[in-house]
């Protein structure tokens, strides 16, 4: 299972100029009331909460504060070689910026040591401008901050945070038996041992009483609609045709209903009460739709429990 | 308003590697039955009911929904969730008690590490702009602050060693822990850090229930009385932070009362050895105080139930009265962003 949660942020006027900035190779930091400069740059103060505007540009080069040796680089981190995790105090500024040292190994690194920002061959406005650090062992002295305004043409006004992660899921004992009489068309519950209502499907537990529901009970195969609406939109990636109706179906035996698409009847001939079966489809692992029985029409006590 | 406050039960699952066999509610159950067994209370019984998890943990929105089924939320409950650590759901159960809206309240929390890679999701907690989009695993960033510690004089791999042998040691007398007794250290998975000095990955869940004045006095013998509780936070920037510090820690122990009197005891939510270190020297816990008796994280970190956990297991040992006055410490966020103390004490011996 794939959760990918594609966000779209927009920035405000000191994260713009600064992932702004990272694409034309341009370290910005924020000064503070106190004259503190804040890289990477905040729009408030972390210790006084003001709002903060006063950037300030800073030299590519830098000091290790402390560092990590990451031996084997996972997915989605700057490198893909072994390196070492920094914090980097930029020269010219009170705090420091997490990112990736390109180093052959650890004993190549220390903290103390003197690195440089190198750039990414190919920038869009993101902290991942900045390819990695390097070891930069030059004596020159560093230049310090000098005021910038931070404006840039085309300035970068939001970013898309990308976050896929990746799932093996378990459903289960009461789901992982349900699906597992699904793969034989059959319906299975479980009744509550407390107040005896059927849950179909099954997760495990009654709701009212907060216990185990562990008798199996299988329910239907026919069933009856307890309420329906009819579907005008077709929703993206659908190849059913519209208008079609989705019901919910309480299964015979079933303390609930369950969802359904009923077919083999026009939609506006649905009624509450309309007795109707499972149709399944070649290799389907759940019904299909459901169809009516031709039976005469449930009566409403039999089923307004299940509303 | 002063209402006393106690915790009167807690339960825990046995913490494995992997409960594939088991939804979350499927996992919950039966602690949310342990801790009502002890008490002798009906669902129906519980004024209030709080929860903490994770949906990136399960890999699915409003996954708290599900385990709700385990309480019985009909009729109609009062019920709220906090996605953290249920340290957090036990702070607004007991604030919940105190402003007297509830004589009882059960709290529990949850955490499946097993179906994604807990290292990875993690990540997603970070700040969204400037650090989420390099992927720094949560082992990474510990390393980085036991670096910062090292660096610093205030501890080596041999004391991070010597933290992680004496944690899994004491885990041999609890009956949950994930890794009881010695293991290797191993080797280094984000240097300075290594395999043994990192918290096993694995699936748990822990519930707790608290109860007010009298109340309290019914349903235990000995009540942990909740004497004080404060939770801060530092500033989300790991570069604005002094990493070998933690003055949010510090902070509320001092607003829960915690440096008052001494404490015997001390459950720290410490995953990585690294953090222990930082976390005795900001409480200025010393040699006579017994720390994370129950082999704490190292042994068992249920992602979400942890801290939670903690709680429980210093009123456990008030209640069993091998324990007087501890403190409870619980975290979330990287390298000890956010932090919750508890102080409990137990009626003195008569
Ligand atoms: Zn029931």
């Amino acid at each position: 299972m794939v959760v990918e949660f594609p966000f779209t942020r927009s920035l405000g006027p000191v994260q713009s100029a600064f992932l702004t900035g990272l694409r034309e190779r341009t370290l910005l930091g924020v000064r503070t009331e106190a004259g503190r400069v804040l890289v990477p740059p905040v729009e408030y103060d972390p210790e006084t909460a003001a709002e903060l505007s006063e950037l300030v540009e800073l030299p590519t080069t830098g000091t290790v504060t402390t560092w990590a040796w990451n031996p084997e680089p996972r997915p989605g981190q700057p490198l893909a070689t072994p390196f070492a995790w920094v914090l980097v105090r930029p020269d010219g500024a009170d705090t420091a910026l997490l990112h990736a040292l390109d180093a052959p190994g650890p004993d190549a690194v220390r903290t103390g040591m003197r690195v440089r920002i190198r750039w990414a061959a190919e920038r869009g406005g993101a902290i991942t401008d900045i390819a990695c650090f390097e070891p930069y062992e030059a004596t020159d002295a560093p230049e310090a901050a000098a005021p910038h305004d931070g404006g840039f043409a085309d300035p970068v006004t939001g970013i898309v945070a990308h976050a896929r992660l990746d799932y093996t899921y378990s459903p289960g004992r009461a789901q992982t038996r349900y699906l597992q009489g699904l793969s034989e068309r059959r319906t299975v519950g479980e009744r509550c041992p407390s107040c005896a209502k059927v849950y179909v499907p099954p997760r495990g537990a009654c709701p009212t009483c907060g216990v185990a529901t562990t008798d199996r009970v299988e329910v239907g195969p026919r069933g009856t609609v307890t309420t329906y609406c009819i579907v005008n939109i077709k929703a993206k990636n659908l190849d059913i045709e519209v208008p079609y109706v989705y019901a919910h179906i309480a299964l015979d035996g079933a303390g609930l209903a369950l969802h359904g698409r009923i077919g083999g009847i026009p939609y506006d001939q649905v009624r509450m009460g309309l007795r109707v079966e499972p149709v399944w489809s070649e290799g389907g692992r759940y019904p299909d739709h459901y169809r009516p029985t031709g039976e005469p029409d449930a009566d409403y006590d039999t089923y307004k429990e299940l509303l | 308003m002063s209402r006393e406050v106690a915790i009167v039960a807690f339960a825990q699952t046995d913490h494995t590697r992997r409960t594939d066999e088991l939804s979350e509610v499927e996992m919950v159950m039966p602690v949310l039955h342990e801790v009502l067994r002890q008490t002798g209370l009906k669902t129906s019984d519980i004024g209030f009911t709080c929860s903490g998890s994770s949906d990136y943990l399960a890999g699915r929105a409003f996954s708290f929904t599900m385990a709700l089924d385990g309480v019985g939320a009909w009729p109609p409950i009062s019920e709220s969730h906090v996605e953290m650590d249920g340290a957090w759901a036990l702070y607004e159960a007991w604030v919940k008690l105190l402003t007297g809206e509830a004589d009882t309240a059960l709290v529990y929390s949850y955490g499946k590490s097993s179906p994604g890679s807990v290292r990875d999701v993690l990540t997603r907690q970070l700040d969204p702009y400037y650090v989420a989009p390099l992927w720094p695993d949560s082992v990474a960033l510990a390393a980085l602050q036991a670096r910062a510690l090292i660096d610093a004089g205030d501890t080596d791999e041999p004391a991070l060693a010597r933290i992680a042998a004496r944690s899994r040691q004491d885990a041999a007398a609890n009956p949950h822990a994930q890794l009881p007794g010695a293991r290797p250290q191993g080797e280094h998975v984000v240097a300075p850090l290594r395999t043994g000095d990192c918290p096993p990955i694995g699936d748990g869940a822990a519930a707790v229930i608290l109860a007010a004045g009298d109340r309290a006095r019914e349903l235990c013998a000995r009540p942990a009385w909740i004497t004080g509780m404060d939770h801060r936070i530092e500033a989300h920037s790991l570069g604005v932070r002094d990493l070998t510090d933690s003055p949010s820690t510090r902070l509320a122990a001092e607003r829960a009362g915690a440096f008052e009197r001494p404490v015997d005891t001390a459950e720290l939510h410490a995953p990585f050895t690294s953090q222990e270190v930082v976390l005795r020297k900001a409480l200025g816990l010393g040699d006579d105080v017994r720390v994370n008796p129950s082999g704490g994280a190292l042994a068992a970190n249920p992602v979400m139930a942890a801290g939670l956990i903690r709680i429980g297991e210093a009123a456990a040992r008030i209640h069993r009265g091998t324990s007087d006055r501890a403190l409870a410490h619980a975290t979330s966020g990287p390298c000890l962003q956010q932090n919750l103390v508890a102080v409990l004490e137990g009626d003195s011996h008569e």
